[in-house]
């Protein structure tokens, strides 16, 4: 039994780590007044470029570099559809997660022809496992030992720089001025504005953190958690990601929880699978995989009380006469 | 403006500013001596705002220059502006809600990447400044949490610990109670003891004599006059302010007031600030007069035209019409008074009177789409809509006469006819009509004056709340003047002259001045 919940709770943080990098990433963005539908797209985009570049170069960072990217020059799109040009957030958002979806297996069938896919990565190529000190050591004390060689140790490093940006982003947000402006610009633009800090400039710079964590995560998921780029390998984890950003009520730690909690019910769904409860027949997968969902309207409808969102959020700035 | 040695805080020359097709600040010069309060009055659309917006950075001059300790700057932005030592509290404050104190004062002048630091340091200087201005406040207080008039002392103290020298206040008395205000007034008085000088906006001539050093007038986007505020006095202000307009003619006859239609008893209102806007307001409305509301905008008038038609409950006394008695706990809403048969002609016409991307023929029809004169047994009857609004632009003179173009493309007097004449032709029993002649040209003014007489000599009863006192004076049987919320005096309409009104209008208006003006 507690071989098994080690096991799950192993899958939890491997799962769990693309939603925490975009979680955060739709924190910096939504923070600074920007909605950002399009998580998704710059997580496929990313995972796209990351396993074309790391496939033609032989590097995982490489593919890395490749996959931020591409990561930011969508993010930085969105700013200037919704900053620039004041356009409307979710539209913009929508586009990119098209356009993504269409051009990353229409790029791919071009550039290496395996119907979309990239080839198979393989050695340096992806991110492997981090075996941490004393991990083989320990392996055989009880509970601490398991804990820490199995759960804890074995990851990729991407995985532990997730769980690293928590307490950054924390500390970027609430205790640097790059943070207080982020936070203001989210709530009275016309404040920022009339202490004479250019709002677009800020709501970029959130972009383009945005695009970088987001471009990590789509990394990951080719370069690292998956050997190669497939069709549609986001799986809609920039949306769950945005369920996780709201659930946690736009703030990072209760953000890492709520992506935690997603991750483990995903890992719940794949254990699950196949398996047989008696008179009911076998679990379908699909209840299980829509329930992060059903919990993120169930517990926002009235459990975890109001989720109150950056004021300015998905307004476009405009100068008014004062 | 007397001889100063010194050179002036702040200087302006020849600042014009152009909006479309509004000149909204023209040739603006303004000598502001270093150490004073400096009153700027004017009406509402004056553009005193504009001004400031210019001087603060928010907008740039079209032309002119701004000076500052004599020298020339060059101000295209806030920063700029904050770094030529101008701060500014702004009409709607300028704070982010959910930040304590502290925050809101360090934003944008943080003192390094890290907060921590700067925060220290701002702690250090609010205190220093609470204490040299007497500004007492909690700096880490959420501003959501405190009451209107602390949150304008934070923007007060964001615009000191910029270092300003400079500081302008916009309308600052619009949120504050009385009691506040006159206590931002001893602040203001010792921020000039300290050599800050005060830039003081407002329409409010109590105000302008209670603080000011001196005070400029602006009047449709000029500077029409400079004063001494010692030499001058709020008689001599109200005339400045509201200048001497070219008389307008409306052709009527005698009044014959019948039966009252419409009777307010003691009205209140309070705006979501909690701020009294509506304070005790009664009024009797009859049949075949029209009652002016006068008085400078702000006063209270747009808050009784949206109680008596319904748009926002009242909180106070009670309202007679049509056999009903209206109250706060029995309120009736826009929709159902129509039906009583009482029409509105909202003062704003593109917020509230029409939907301006509508084709005219449906916004012909706005508050009365459910009519049965409008809708078929499902869908609605389009053809008896383009019909009625084909007559009635027809009846009106609405050019170009074209039931399909959107109401935004009409100009301003064009669109007026339309709103007013859905009105009219509805053949109500009380029309409550706000400006019915803002922005619109002559021509359209004189039919639609005699429009509204039409309706009282048909046997209606019309209020007419307007802030040009030529058109309370050329159309009201009786004038009402309001000031501050509240109805400060009433007038036949053969007794009104322009200088009583205007008085009134500044609540200066007592006993003595009453015998000599007859």
């Amino acid at each position: 039994m507690f071989d098994t919940l080690i096991i799950m709770l192993d899958a939890t943080l491997r799962v769990s780590t693309p939603l925490i990098l975009a979680a955060l990433a739709g924190l910096y963005a939504e923070r600074s007044g920007i909605v950002d539908i399009g998580l998704e797209g710059k997580i496929l985009g990313s995972a796209f470029a990351a396993a074309a570049g790391a496939a033609v170069f032989g590097s995982a960072w490489i593919g890395l570099a490749c996959g931020v990217l591409a990561s930011i020059v969508l993010a930085l799109i969105h700013g200037f559809a919704c900053i620039t040009h004041r356009g409307d957030h979710i539209v913009s958002g929508v586009a990119i997660n098209t356009i993504v979806a269409g051009l990353t297996v229409t790029l791919g069938l071009d550039w290496f022809g395996m119907g979309g896919q990239t080839p198979t990565l393989s050695g340096d190529q992806r991110f492997t496992e981090i075996t941490l000190p004393f991990a083989d050591a320990l392996r055989d004390v009880p509970v601490i030992g398991q804990i820490y060689s199995n759960l804890l140790s074995g990851h990729n490093i991407i995985v532990y720089l997730a769980f690293l940006m928590v307490p950054a982003t924390y500390w970027i947000i609430y205790k640097t001025r790059f943070g207080l402006r982020l936070r203001a610009v989210g709530e009275n633009p016309h404040a920022v504005d009339t202490a004479g800090i250019s709002v677009a400039w800020i709501r970029y710079r959130a972009l383009i953190v945005c695009g970088i964590l987001c471009g990590i995560a789509g990394a990951y998921l080719s370069t690292a958690h998956n050997a190669g780029f497939l069709k549609d390998m986001s799986a809609g984890k920039g949306y769950m990601a945005l369920a996780a950003l709201i659930f946690g009520k736009w703030r990072p730690v209760p953000v890492l929880f709520a992506c935690l909690l997603f991750g483990f019910l995903d890992a719940v769904a794949v254990r699950l699978q196949g398996v047989v409860i008696p008179g009911m027949g076998e679990v379908p997968v699909q209840l299980i995989e829509v329930l992060p969902y059903v919990l993120t309207v169930l517990l926002l409808a009235g459990f975890i009380g109001k989720a109150v969102a950056p004021k300015a959020v998905g307004r476009p700035y405009v100068k008014e006469r004062a | 403006m007397t001889n100063n040695k010194t050179p002036y805080a702040i200087e302006l020359r020849d600042i014009s500013k152009r909006f479309g097709a509004v000149q909204a600040n023209k040739d603006i010069c303004l000598q502001v001596p270093a150490g004073t309060v400096h009153g700027i009055i004017g009406e509402n659309g004056a553009g005193k705002s504009t001004l400031m917006s210019i001087i603060y950075g928010f907008y740039e001059a079209d032309s002119g220059h701004i000076e500052v300790d004599g020298q020339i700057v060059d101000i295209r932005n806030s920063q700029d502006a904050i770094k030529a030592g101008i701060g500014m509290v702004h009409q709607h404050f300028m704070l982010v809600e959910n930040f304590t104190v502290l925050e809101n004062v360090m934003l944008g002048a943080e003192g390094g990447a890290l907060l921590q630091q700067g925060m220290d340091a701002a702690r250090a200087e609010l205190k220093r400044l609470a204490h040299e201005y007497s500004l007492d406040i909690d700096v880490d207080a959420v501003v959501e949490e405190l009451p209107v008039g602390l949150q304008q002392r934070v923007e007060i103290l964001k615009a000191l610990y910029r270092g300003a020298r400079i500081l302008i206040l916009d309308e600052p008395t619009g949120v504050l109670t009385p009691q506040e205000a006159d206590h931002l007034f001893r602040i203001l008085r010792s921020l000039t003891e300290q050599g800050v000088t005060v830039l003081l906006i407002t329409h409010k001539l109590r105000e302008i004599l209670a603080s000011t050093t001196n005070v400029s007038v602006m009047r449709q986007g000029e500077m029409v006059a400079h004063r001494e505020t010692a030499n001058t006095d709020k008689e001599e202000l109200a005339e400045l302010m509201v200048g001497k307009k070219v008389r307008l003619k409306v052709d009527k006859d005698e009044a014959t007031p019948a039966e009252v239609f419409l009777s307010a008893k003691h009205l209140s209102q309070l705006d979501s600030q909690g701020v009294k806007r509506l304070k005790d307001v009664s009024l009797e409305l009859r049949a075949g007069e029209i009652l002016g509301i006068a008085g400078v905008s702000g006063n209270g008038q747009s808050e009784l035209l949206n109680v008596l038609s319904g748009i926002t409950p009242l909180d106070e006394g009670e309202i007679q019409f049509a056999g009903q008695t209206i109250t706060a706990s029995a309120p009736k809403n826009a929709a159902e008074l129509r039906d009583l048969k009482m029409a509105h002609v909202p003062e704003d016409r593109h917020k509230m009177g029409l939907v301006t991307g509508f084709e005219a023929y449906e916004a012909a029809v706005l508050g009365y789409h459910n009519s049965d004169a409008y809708n078929g047994k499902i869908l609605m009857n389009r053809k008896a809509m383009l019909e009625e609004c084909n007559s009635r632009m027809a009846a009106w003179d609405v050019r170009p006469p074209n039931p399909h173009l959107k109401t935004a493309n009409f100009s301003g007097g064009n669109q007026q006819k339309i709103v007013i004449a859905r009105e009219v032709e509805q053949n109500p029993d009380v029309l409550l009509i706000g400006q019915p002649t803002r922005g619109v040209d002559i021509g359209a003014i004189e039919n639609i004056h005699e429009q509204i007489v039409k309706l009282r000599d048909s046997g209606k009863a019309i209020l007419l709340v307007s802030v040009e006192l030529d058109e309370i004076m050329a159309l009201s049987d009786r004038i009402l003047v309001m000031f501050d919320g509240a109805v400060v005096g009433e007038l036949d309409a053969k007794d009104a002259d322009e200088r009583t009104l205007g008085l009134m209008m500044a609540n200066a208006y007592n006993e003595d001045q009453k015998g000599a003006a007859q």
